[in-house]
């Protein structure tokens, strides 16, 4: 058994949920209601398929005239003149007037047919639109006759293998007005208009596809200068890389907090703070950086226009219009309640898939809260996240936190839980200044510092300075300042107390050494004088000798013979 | 059996006040029919200054389209202005009068009527 055929309308994003594009060789009812986009699609279907896949088609109008279409086209960037003169396209537009036709008799369509079949086969076209097709029962007043040609016509596509679209008004009940889902059995997509809280939003949902699998949610479409987008975005997992590699933040102190690295490549970073607390700043950094290493960058502002960005960071020292003159950064600018989320989503994908950048950065995610509900909000930024987690693109998110009310440390869009990185800016007040304070609430997988940081914006850039913690408490700006005075004098007073003290142990170690010396010039001088004494009586002990000795031999004693040994007989000692 | 190459019935003058032209696709029974019962009704009541074309879509599709045909048969009333299209087999007699404008289904437009029919 042979797998159905299908036709690739070249449209981005219905092939996909369509896996693969539309029926080859049937007929499918594109359906909705008025100013949905019937006539884009069904046209842009042609025209892909005349400039991507070389297949001619025909396009039978009912309503607009083919001058009108044409018109209407160019705006869209679809020249049909061309398309026509090519030979790769033929509008046909085909003109009702019931006031102008009498019917006296029987009748069948066989006009229509044989219009439809020349042109098909003069062209040798391989797509067919008819735009749209109920119009005929404006036309004609019998209906039994016109459903029984209706019949033939659709089997007369077929027998000519013609791929075909024919578009529908929607009905009350029914699909379209007049039941043409009776007579398109094998593929039917419902467009779709919304409007909800003044925003539209433009949905497609294929009702039925026989024979083939294909997505059943109902899917965002965009409809731009480049025609028709559809996103099929509602389809993403958890399954994204996660890479290793870490990017600088722009700002070398903060690298320094984040584990001297900077953030991870692919993760999400959360900026929040109130009003004036420098997160665009930061985030212009981080897009200086980037494009400095020659990545690009994509800036979704919903706040401020191009220019306005560009002159304000200007005056931090950041030039970002050198890098939009590069090419390497991109601005998306629009106000968040212009359409609504889902639009918003297919207008981000848009953008990243043409741009392609390495960052984006969305500034900020708590006005889209504005666009829907902030359940929305969330479902549409954790979309939005995993879709940059997959292309491994980092994302850096601002978000402004009301200053009233309840803890800074919570988002507007509850979404802090999605991001990998979250810094929190914060102004400390006192002293009747205001001064800006930066923590780390968290960052997944690296060691981060815990402390605040004042945050000061100067000509040069954002600059990180330690704070003053003390007995003072948390000090920063001028009190700072002033504490940092005051701990520096009392460190001078500090330093010559102790100078005083060692200049007082030298004194005192000289004067020591000094009765040292006198002591021992003292001692000596005693010796001196003992020693002498010592000699003296040494010398009066010989001579005592000497003189007994002499006495002896004078009064003729006995011969002494050691004349040095006279204290033998009187003791050992002298 | 009337050949629907009878082309030009009725009068060959050039200043023939009706120019009517039917559309068919093939010598079906209905082109057929619708053939005949059209010139039965120029012929009682337009008789002398009319004209009728026949064409075949068959052999020229082109022409489908210059005149926004769909269903078939359909006849043209090219002249007078304006144009007025009558679709069917022209079987329906009263119908094709009032299509053509030759006769008002309303009887206080008969006045109106009797100067348009002055031919008779």
């Amino acid at each position: 058994m042979q797998n159905l055929l299908k036709t690739s309308t070249g449209i981005k994003g219905l092939d996909e949920i369509t896996h693969g594009g539309l029926p080859q060789g049937r007929a499918t009812l594109i359906c909705g209601s008025t100013g949905c986009g019937k006539t884009l699609l069904a046209m842009e279907f042609l025209v892909r398929g005349a400039t991507q896949f070389n297949e001619p088609g025909v396009f039978m109008c009912f309503e607009e005239k083919s001058e009108e279409l044409q018109q209407n086209f160019l705006s869209l960037g679809f020249d049909l003149n061309e398309l026509v003169e090519k030979n790769l396209l033929t509008i046909d537009h085909v003109h009702l007037e019931p006031s102008e036709i009498e019917e006296a008799g029987e009748y069948d369509l066989e006009g229509l047919l044989i219009r439809l079949g020349y042109a098909i086969d003069s062209l040798g076209a391989k797509r067919v639109v008819l735009d749209t097709i109920e119009a005929l029962f404006s036309g004609f007043s019998n209906e039994n006759i016109l459903r029984s040609e209706l019949r033939r016509l659709f089997r007369f596509l077929k027998d000519k293998g013609v791929t075909a679209i024919v578009t529908g008004e929607q009905g009350e009940r029914a699909f379209t007005r007049f039941g043409l889902e009776e007579y398109v059995a094998d593929c039917v997509i419902f467009l779709n208009h919304t409007v909800y809280q003044q925003i539209a939003t433009r949905r497609m949902r294929i009702v039925k596809y026989r024979g083939s699998a294909h997505g059943t949610n109902e899917y965002p479409f965009l409809i731009d200068q480049q025609g028709f987008s559809v996103m099929p975005i509602s389809s993403l997992g958890l399954d994204h890389p996660a890479s290793i590699e870490r990017i600088p933040t722009g700002v070398p102190r903060l690298d320094t907090m984040l584990g001297s690295q900077g953030y991870y490549r692919g993760s999400s970073i959360l900026i929040t703070g109130t009003a004036g607390t420098g997160k665009s700043s930061l985030a212009a950094h981080f897009v200086n950086a980037a494009c400095a290493r020659g990545e690009r960058c994509l800036y979704f502002a919903f706040e401020e226009s191009q220019n306005q960005i560009i002159r304000n960071m200007h005056s931090i020292g950041i030039d970002l219009g050198q890098w939009v003159e590069l090419g390497l950064l991109q601005f998306q600018n629009a106000r968040a309640t212009l359409y609504g989320l889902e639009m918003h989503l297919v207008v981000m994908h848009k953008a990243i898939d043409q741009f392609k950048p390495d960052c984006v950065v969305i500034d900020p995610i708590s006005n889209l809260v504005a666009a829907a509900s902030e359940i929305e909000a969330k479902s549409m930024l954790s979309r939005m996240i995993d879709y940059l987690k997959m292309k491994q693109i980092t994302a850096l998110c601002t978000d402004l936190t009301s200053t009233s009310g309840s803890s800074l440390e919570r988002t507007e869009v509850n979404v802090s839980s999605l991001m990998d990185s979250w810094l929190l800016l914060q102004v400390l007040e006192g002293n009747g200044e205001r001064n800006r304070g930066l923590y780390i609430l968290k960052s997944r997988g690296m060691a981060h510092s815990n402390q605040v940081r004042e945050f000061i914006l100067s000509d040069e850039g954002i600059q990180l300075r330690d704070v003053y913690i003390g007995l003072g408490g948390v000090l920063t700006g001028s009190a700072r300042d002033n504490q940092k005075a005051k701990d520096q004098a009392e460190s001078l007073d500090c330093q010559q107390q102790i100078e005083l003290r060692q200049r007082e142990i030298e004194r005192k170690k000289m004067a020591i050494e000094a009765q040292i010396l006198a002591l021992n010039t003292q001692f000596e001088a005693e010796k001196d004088d003992l020693i002498r004494l010592i000699n003296k009586e040494k010398q009066r002990n010989d001579t005592l000798i000497m003189d007994r000795l002499t006495m002896a031999k004078l009064k003729q004693a006995d011969k002494i013979s050691d004349p040095l040994s006279p204290l033998k007989n009187t003791g050992r000692g002298f | 059996m009337i050949s629907l190459d009878d082309v030009d019935d009725g009068t060959e003058s050039p200043e023939a006040k009706w120019l009517l032209r039917l559309y068919v696709a093939g010598q079906t029974s209905r082109s057929l029919s619708a053939f005949a019962n059209l010139k039965k009704i120029c012929e009682e009541h337009l008789h002398g200054s009319y004209q009728i074309e026949v064409i075949d879509l068959l052999i020229n599709p082109t022409l489908a389209k210059d005149d926004q045909i769909l269903a078939l048969p359909t006849l043209v009333r090219k002249l007078p202005a304006p144009v007025k299209k009558i679709i069917g087999d022209l079987s329906n007699t009263e119908r094709v009068l009032v299509g053509l404008d030759i006769r008002s289904l309303r009887p206080e437009n008969a006045l109106r009527n009797d100067d348009v029919s002055g031919h008779r």
